[in-house]
């Protein structure tokens, strides 16, 4: 057979056949993974809002933003994910704040790359219970070595100064957005 | 025609002779980088050798209708493709254990180890003895990262498998779970292997001495032409 025809021949089955399979295993895997993203959210969304019974989406905020209502119809806070730069790359968290934008209700982190066993503290419940009932206004400051003295400043971990305050800033920038988003209407 | 040798020893060169970690030193970048828990690292050798195992039977099967102006090209596709799959049934069924190794597994495409095994041995022999090849270089593989996983998790959070086994008053070491303590596990070990292999070559070669004394040459030449 001449060499050329088969080169083609070859690799065109392969790549036909391998195709093939691939779309059967990610018809089958699409639904799965969907579903898992979606219980992660859900699941988080109810871990910073535990009081929460239904969510909803809120649409064209350019981030990721839900309102969580308790059995009542009234909205009992939202949900907000949000992202920002860490010492070593992007630090993704979930926090939970009340309707009236003015105090954090819980706070998870999602994803981070910090620096095992230092910046990773970040998402230990030693440093994420602080944001509890925290005030954020006019905004969250940090204090280090010292207890924190005022309603809206939490303490930065030891070792991880860095992804401490990158923690407070990404939340300051988020609540930043919404308030912003609130006097445009956008939260209606 | 070179020499077969016997299909155990197809499978236990990978094992341990010819290891990809211990002897070969291939497909380090994954091992130095998933192993921070003996589950990450388990879990690693397993989808490598799956990829391995799998590529290895299919390639050797059409090894002979491959043109061997496309082989490297056919072999990565045919690769990629296994490892893809990998992926997506980790992504589906797995996501904690995915979202740990993180893009490790989509990189297990460029893994030396595997590529190397195909152009080195599943392209010239038959499916029985490249499954028995792929099977020991990947036990081989996942035997030295599930060593690693552990050695690390075990010095550096207290755990293995998850499970508290160091007492609490063991002050975890930082730096194992850090880059530089993937570097010096894997270099101590790699110390240790070399230490016994070359031990046992001597004791062979001493054995063959003092064997020689023992009976003379005239002996062990009639010896070795029996044999």
């Amino acid at each position: 057979m001449n060499k050329v025809v088969q080169m083609l021949l070859v690799l065109t089955g392969i790549g036909i056949i391998s195709g093939g399979l691939l779309a059967t295993v990610d018809n089958w895997s699409d639904p799965l993974i969907l579903a898992n993203k979606k219980a992660e959210t859900e699941a988080a969304i109810f871990r910073v809002l535990p009081e929460g019974n239904s969510y909803e989406s809120v649409q064209n905020t350019g981030f990721e933003l839900y309102r969580v209502r308790a059995k009542n119809p009234e909205a009992i806070g939202y949900a907000i994910v949000y992202e920002g730069n860490g010492f070593q790359g992007k630090i993704r968290l979930i926090c939970g704040l009340s309707a009236d934008l003015e105090k954090i209700l819980a706070l998870e982190i999602l994803e981070q790359v910090e620096t095992p066993g230092l910046g990773t503290k970040i998402t230990e419940s030693f440093f994420t219970e602080q944001f509890k009932q925290l005030e954020v206004k006019p905004k969250i400051e940090w204090v280090k070595g010292v207890e924190p003295s005022k309603p809206n400043e939490i303490q930065a971990i030891t070792g991880a100064t860095i992804s401490s305050k990158a923690v407070v800033s990404i939340l300051n920038n988020g609540i930043e957005q919404m308030r912003k988003l609130r006097d445009s209407g956008g939260l209606k | 025609m070179k020499k077969q040798v016997s299909l155990s020893q197809e499978y236990l060169k990978g094992v341990w002779k010819n290891n990809p970690i211990l002897v070969q030193l291939l497909g380090l970048c994954p091992t130095l980088a998933v192993t921070v828990t003996a589950i990450n690292g388990l879990a690693m050798g397993l989808a490598a050798t799956f990829v391995l195992v799998m590529s290895s039977l299919l390639i050797s099967s059409i090894r002979k209708i491959i043109p061997p102006q496309v082989r490297i090209a056919s072999f990565i596709v045919i690769i990629a493709t296994f490892v893809t799959i990998v992926d997506l049934v980790m992504k589906a069924k797995f996501p904690d254990l995915s979202k740990a190794l993180g893009p490790f597994i989509p990189l297990i495409v460029v893994n030396c180890v595997i590529l190397g095994r195909q152009e080195a041995f599943a392209s010239k022999n038959n499916p029985g003895r490249a499954f028995l090849d792929a099977l020991g270089m990947g036990s081989g593989f996942t035997m030295a990262l599930l060593i690693l996983g552990s050695i690390r998790e075990i010095i550096g959070s207290r755990t293995i498998f998850g499970l508290q086994i160091m007492p609490d008053q063991f002050e975890p070491w930082l730096i194992m779970i850090l880059p530089p303590g993937a570097f010096l596990t894997l270099g101590l070990i790699l110390g240790l292997s070399n230490f016994y292999s070359i031990k046992k070559a001597r004791e062979e070669h001493e054995s063959i001495i003092s064997h020689y004394k023992r009976v003379g040459r005239e002996e062990l030449i009639e010896e070795l032409e029996v044999k």
